[in-house]
């Protein structure tokens, strides 16, 4: 009978620290109180709608989010002091990857039209979060159509 | 395939021919198109190794048993039956009493501890019918890992007795997701193949997607939005290490390694349209592989290096392509309906898998790197991201479930279609990426 000898090849692996799970960030998403300050970003969210939707696999700008999207541009030029961020979502029936490359897409296509619109591009920054941050999870057309976004996010100017 | 299995699939024909009459197959699957056939697994008797630690020998067949198992290749048999109890691994077995209860294979071992603390291993394998050893291995290691030692063990089974290497001394790194839907964490993971061993690789206070698993190193890329700037990084397994990978104006993202682990390929966002480049990790030299304006992303590199398979919906909805290594004649293979998306070249080169989107539904395919022979190995609500084991016979994925409280988990499935099964986690876990064969 025959035995080879095999020594086992290198076993040892860096430990890693457990690390704790931190608490996830959260955002006024839904405030529902019009008596906000005027020239605030509660105001923007409340008085002037802070996200547009998509059709399924879009980034065209319904005349609906054409809509908002004139407002928002007139807010922004009455209070300059802001900075805005883009955010641009997916739903969940995409995969990952074209997912996040969809929300990009949305996001320079609000992008865009604000622009088109006279505000001036150094104050917006877009970003994609693809399918990784729905506000609505429920399993059917009415939540992916919430999903399917871009939000515009004022960023609190230095005040 | 392997002579002891064409013995063995010769043998189930025999029998199958009287007991099938009459029998109509189960319609279950009726919509897998199995190409390799369903696989009469193969019998096979693993007695309880010796030693001086029964629990640790115990821990380590019932490992390799688990192993073996899983791969639906092989049906280990009730030791129940068992005639011959125990045996010393240095004498022959009595074949006689393996070939009663049909073993057709039978596995014996022991484990000592030495002197200086570590394990030593012999393994011997026997094919009963022929009366013969087919493999004797003595092997050394820590105590700790003795896992590893098993999935070595499982390893040189299937690659005994399959005539392919195996993929059972193997980790995967998945993203591993906690809290509700619309505020999960996701953290970097590694365990192993099995779902043994899961340690953690990043915090979970940056958003990261798409780990890729080097095909040469201990290392992974991945996608991070560390400070809020959603990028392409290297992070080393063993050091804990990261770093950004290039300086580009805009978002990457969807990266994977070159076949020699000294490239990056990955998307860049642009405006609207993303596309392909390559990074050079040594040279830190970046090229432009695509310029379309449309969504070019998921590159995969063929496993010589050569061709480049990739999702794009420039033809107006996600379709796979393949293009040459520098980006020259770029053609679509999908031609089927529906989208298409997540191409991965096979470690073989035979096949490419991916994710296809139909009439709501979502699926994971192959199909030869031509386009042809399309073969769809599962579908359901939300399937996605295959990766495949080092030797290209099985397929890892995610599966996600419908409304608040769905999430994803990881399942395994081989290339027939029929073996699948899913791979234990604690929570839900999305984006596996399977590790080459360990070193």
């Amino acid at each position: 009978m025959k035995m080879n000898g095999t020594f086992m090849r290198g076993l040892r692996v860096a430990a890693v620290a457990l690390f704790v799970a931190a608490c996830a960030q959260t955002r006024p998403d839904n405030i529902a109180n019009s008596t906000v300050a005027p020239g605030t970003a509660q105001d923007f969210v409340v008085n002037v709608g802070d996200r547009v939707f998509f059709t399924v696999d879009s980034s065209d700008l319904t005349t609906e989010a054409r809509e908002t999207l004139d407002k928002q541009a007139q807010w922004l030029q009455q209070y300059p002091k802001y900075t805005v961020t883009v955010e641009g979502h997916a739903d969940e029936r995409g995969t990952r990857e074209y997912n996040i490359a969809l929300g990009a897409r949305r996001a320079t296509a609000a992008r865009d039209y604000l622009i088109s619109r006279g505000v001036s591009a150094d104050r917006l920054r877009t970003i994609s979060y693809g399918k990784e941050r729905p506000v609505a999870v429920c399993n059917d057309a009415s939540c992916w159509t919430q999903n399917r976004r871009a939000v515009i996010v004022v960023n609190n100017a230095g005040s | 395939m392997h002579v002891l299995f064409k013995r063995w699939a010769a043998m189930v024909a025999a029998v199958l021919g009287f007991i099938a009459l009459g029998i109509q197959p189960s319609n279950a699957l009726v919509e897998i198109n199995v190409a390799g056939g369903n696989i009469e697994p193969l019998p096979i008797a693993l007695l309880v190794f010796g030693g001086d630690d029964a629990k640790l020998s115990a821990d380590i067949v019932s490992v390799i048993t688990a192993d073996l198992k899983r791969s639906g290749l092989f049906r280990p048999l009730d030791p129940q039956s068992f005639i011959q109890k125990d045996m010393d691994v240095n004498t022959q077995p009595r074949f006689g009493d393996w070939r009663v209860i049909s073993a057709q294979v039978l596995a014996t071992g022991s484990v000592f501890r030495q002197s200086d603390g570590r394990l030593r291993a012999e393994f011997r394998l026997w094919d009963v019918f022929a009366g013969e050893q087919m493999i004797g291995q003595q092997y050394f290691t820590t105590p700790e890992n003795w896992r590893r030692l098993a999935h070595i063990i499982a390893d040189a089974i299937y690659e005994r007795l399959t005539g392919e290497k195996g993929y059972f001394d193997t980790r995967v790194v998945f993203v591993s997701e906690s809290e509700p839907k619309d505020k999960r964490v996701k953290r970097l993971a590694i365990m192993d193949q099995d779902g043994a061993n899961v340690r953690y690789l990043t915090r979970g206070d940056d958003l990261v997607l798409t780990p890729r698993f080097s095909p040469t190193s201990q290392e992974v890329t991945y996608m991070s939005y560390a400070g809020g700037n959603p990028q392409v990084y290297l992070l080393n397994i063993k050091t804990g290490q990261r770093e950004v990978v290039g300086n580009f104006p805009g978002m990457t993202f969807a990266p994977r390694f070159s076949p020699d682990g000294q490239k990056v390929i990955m998307s860049l966002q642009q405006n609207g349209n993303a596309n392909i480049f390559s990074m050079d990790l040594r040279s830190r030299r970046t090229t432009r592989l695509t310029n379309s304006a449309a969504i070019d992303t998921s590159p995969s590199y063929s496993p010589d290096g050569r061709q480049i398979v990739f999702e794009s919906d420039r033809g107006g909805s996600q379709k796979i392509y393949v293009m040459n290594a520098d980006g020259s004649n770029p053609h679509r293979i999908s031609f089927g309906p529906g989208s298409y998306s997540t191409p991965v070249w096979s470690p073989r080169g035979d096949l490419i898998a991916f994710t296809k989107q139909h009439e709501g539904r979502f699926m994971i395919g192959v199909m030869k790197p031509d386009g042809s022979q399309e073969r769809i190995l599962t579908e359901g609500y939300h399937n996605e991201g295959p990766t495949w084991s080092p030797n290209g016979r099985v397929i890892m994925f995610f599966r996600d479930t419908p409304g608040a409280n769905g999430g994803p988990q990881l399942w395994m499935v081989d290339l027939t279609g029929y073996n699948e099964r899913r791979v234990e986690t604690q929570g839900f876990a999305s984006d596996p990426t399977w590790s080459p064969l360990l070193e």
